[in-house]
């Protein structure tokens, strides 16, 4: 055996159980769930009758009743959560990097802060920010309500998470849940975006200043462009959790009245485990791995296509 | 070969031998399991030993305390029997269910396991056919005639009887704060035109007539269920989960009118709360009245409130001579791992030394109608009384009246409905969500 092949077929053999495990676990999963979304499956004896699209189109037609609505306004929720957690972890993130950039005093205990949320559990997050925001009746006012009167803020106070108004499809009730998620998660993108910020060279700027650009036009011509890969990374570990997001918003709000904060995890854990619709479960779960994977793949091939030209 | 580059190769040596370790103990745990005992009916020999493991959402407070206390009488008369005490924690067994169905599914079922008595259980498990029916216990013990007949309805499917009470709980349950009714020189409500008089009174004196705490949206199906039935009687209310009253009809859509009044007295932060924080509200006069089940009494006495003095409690509003049942029973697995175990098991929970072992810990009244007076407290005297005297009707929130599906399609449209508050759209939901069940159509 000649020492290259020898090397190779040492290497196939490191990987060759992980191969094995995510075959099983994470495609077979995936092979097994698609094949009961597809199935007449509901209750608890297991039944691969096949059913085709049916338990798709009950999703999205008026045919399913209220689960369609359900699901309608989920898929809204989730939207609308996305995009405005996104923005919020982006924004804050990059703020925080770049003011902790400007080598302030007592640097190191400024980015524990940040970063602490990060190391609690979505769990510990959701009833803690369900106490805050727990709005309370107007003869006891509770959490943030309570706060707001007691400064005479009064006209700022309202029904937080329990608001059942939305504007077009977005439920307001929404707001509080993305504050929390955000709380949670800036932390996690000040870090990635101050070491970006730490990684551009200072001959850079330099080199900028001597042109005589600006210190915000350093900012938005040298230093964001140089951070594109970040935020790309960023929205990619963001978008997926939100997409997936469960543990958070069960633990904060449930469903919400109205559906109003409901997202599609609660609704394919409480239809398989509670109701039995197992093919109704296995549907949803599908339609979000769709969700995660339109986000992923551009980030795949994107990486790779990097990876090639390395 | 030099020495670096044996380490890939040793590194995976030590992870084949770790994953076959891990595989291997996995085996050793499963192999020792013994067969399934076949047999007819449920009888079985006295247990000589092994193991016997009950599967609950117990884990905490009077309810465990009570469990505790049937292992107590289970240990003293087969002290060689090891107690495997399997719980889930989460509220009404929500968490609980989903792990359940795992292990049925798998094939690996606990010897005995919690489950609230009626369609919950039949509709799941005994349809699918693994379950035993428990008739043969019953009839060797002699207990058809210690249980009430409207009990054993709801625990018959197909001619069989297929769960062993050992609680009753009563859903249709006003609770009031005395001293807020007292203040304002009212009476508690009997029916709906007294209720919105005596919650007209009590907004005008600033106080937030009912408590709801519908976090949980089971709470307000709960609620439903109540006025359900006062709006329609016990008839046409038990007609409702086997299709001869019309979902579609005049009476469904008097009492989601009736609902609908009922939400412009309720606390605005209803959706915020669990039922025990609208209990709190109640128990510290910010609101004078709550429908909730009498676990909520439990509640009160254990913030140190007293029944008949600091709290009262009536029928919930035109549901007088009627009691909204749910219980929960042991059931009888098909392919039990120590059958003789659990069929001793589930003699012990049926008996009337095992019920009132249970309830008074759990605070609730025994299924049978035989139990001890003595050892319980004011109301669930009072319940025991309406118990055996009262027609019984099954409770759609906790699992009796529907399926867990009807239930969880059902409860989607109160989520709905406690947002628009849109009579004729909820009406429709349900009227589907019966017809989604098989039971309407």
């Amino acid at each position: 055996m000649s020492h290259a092949r020898r090397e190779r077929w040492i290497a196939f053999l490191m990987v060759l159980p992980s191969i094995i495990l995510i075959a099983i676990f994470v495609y077979g999963f995936i092979a097994w769930t698609t094949t009961v979304s597809l199935s007449k499956w509901d209750g608890v004896e297991p039944d691969y009758t096949w059913a085709g699209l049916e338990n798709f189109k009950q999703l999205f037609t008026k045919e399913g009743g209220v689960s369609a609505k359900r699901f309608n306004i989920d898929l809204w929720n989730t939207l609308f959560f996305t995009v405005l957690f996104m923005l919020a972890c982006v924004v804050f993130g990059l703020l925080l990097a770049i003011l902790l950039d400007q080598r302030v005093k007592g640097e190191g205990i400024f980015r524990t802060i940040y970063l602490f949320p990060m190391a609690l559990s979505f769990v510990v997050t959701g009833v803690v920010w369900q106490w805050i925001f727990a709005p309370g009746t107007s003869t006891r006012l509770r959490g943030v309500n309570a706060l707001l009167h007691a400064v005479g803020l009064d006209a700022l106070r309202w029904k937080w998470f329990t608001e059942t108004n939305e504007i077009w499809h977005f439920h307001v009730a929404l707001i509080p849940v993305i504050i929390a998620a955000a709380w949670q998660l800036i932390g996690y993108t000040m870090a990635m975006y101050l070491a970006g910020l730490r990684g551009i060279p200072e001959e850079l700027r330099e080199a900028a200043r001597v042109d005589g650009a600006s210190e915000i036009g350093i900012y938005r011509h040298v230093v964001m462009p140089l951070l594109r890969p970040i935020t790309f990374s960023a929205l990619i570990v963001l978008g997926h959790t939100s997409l997936k997001i469960f543990d958070l918003v069960y633990t904060m709000t449930g469903s919400g009245p109205g559906f109003a904060t409901d997202v599609p995890g609660i609704f394919m854990f409480e239809t398989t485990f509670q109701g039995n619709h197992y093919a109704q479960g296995a549907t949803i779960s599908v339609i979000m791995l769709l969700m995660v994977a339109l986000v992923i793949i551009p980030y795949l091939i994107y990486t790779f296509r990097q990876e090639v030209e390395l | 070969m030099n020495k670096r580059k044996l380490w890939p190769l040793l590194s995976l040596l030590v992870i084949v031998s770790m994953l076959a370790v891990a595989c291997g103990g996995e085996e050793a745990t499963a192999t020792p399991k013994p067969e399934p005992t076949e047999a007819p009916a449920a009888t079985a020999a006295p247990p000589t030993g092994g193991e016997l493991e009950i599967f609950s959402w117990w884990t905490a407070g009077g309810e465990a305390d009570g469990l505790n206390a049937m292992y107590g009488i289970y240990s003293g008369k087969y002290p060689d029997v090891e107690i495997i005490n399997a719980t889930v924690a989460g509220g009404a067994g929500s968490n609980a269910q989903a792990v359940l169905a795992t292990r049925m599914q798998a094939g690996d079922p606990p010897d005995s396991f919690q489950v609230h008595a009626g369609h919950e259980l039949i509709d799941s498990w005994v349809v699918a056919d693994k379950m035993e029916p428990v008739t043969s216990i019953f009839e060797e013990n002699d207990w058809l005639d210690s249980y009430p007949p409207g009990v054993i309805d709801v625990l018959s499917y197909d001619g069989d009887i297929w769960s062993v009470p050992v609680n009753i709980h009563r859903s249709n349950v006003l609770w009031y704060n005395k001293a807020v009714f007292a203040d304002n020189g009212l009476t508690a409500p009997t029916t709906f035109d007294e209720f919105f008089a005596v919650a007209d009174a009590l907004q005008g004196a600033g106080v937030t007539p009912l408590a709801l705490g519908d976090n949980g949206i089971w709470a307000a199906t709960h609620l439903f269920e109540s006025v359900l039935l006062g709006s329609m009687g016990p008839e046409a209310y038990r007609g409702l989960w086997d299709g001869s009253t019309d979902w579609n009809g005049a009476e469904v859509n008097s009492a989601l009118e009736t609902y609908t009044q009922m939400m412009e007295y309720v606390n605005e932060d209803h959706a915020a709360l669990s039922w025990d924080q609208a209990a709190q509200l109640v128990a510290d006069g910010d609101a004078a009245m709550t429908i909730m089940g009498d676990w909520a009494e439990g509640y009160f006495k254990s913030i140190g409130m007293t029944p008949d003095v600091e709290f009262g409690y009536v029928p919930s509003p035109g549901t007088a001579g009627t009691f909204i049942m749910l219980s929960d029973s042991f059931g009888l697995p098909k392919g039990a791992p120590d059958r003789d175990n659990a069929v001793a098991w589930l003699t012990v929970c049926g008996s009337k030394e095992g019920q009132d072992a249970f309830n008074p810990l759990k605070g609730s009244i025994p299924a049978r109608t035989d139990g001890d007076r003595s050892l319980y407290d004011a109301y669930l005297q009072s319940a025991m009384d309406d118990f055996s005297s009262n027609e019984i009707a099954p409770s759609l929130a906790h699992g009796a009246a529907a399926s867990t599906g009807w239930v969880t399609a059902f409860n989607d449209v109160m989520t709905l409905f406690v947002a628009d508050l849109d009579v004729d759209s909820a009406q429709e939901g349900m009227a589907q969500a019966c017809a989604d069940a098989g039971v309407c159509e």
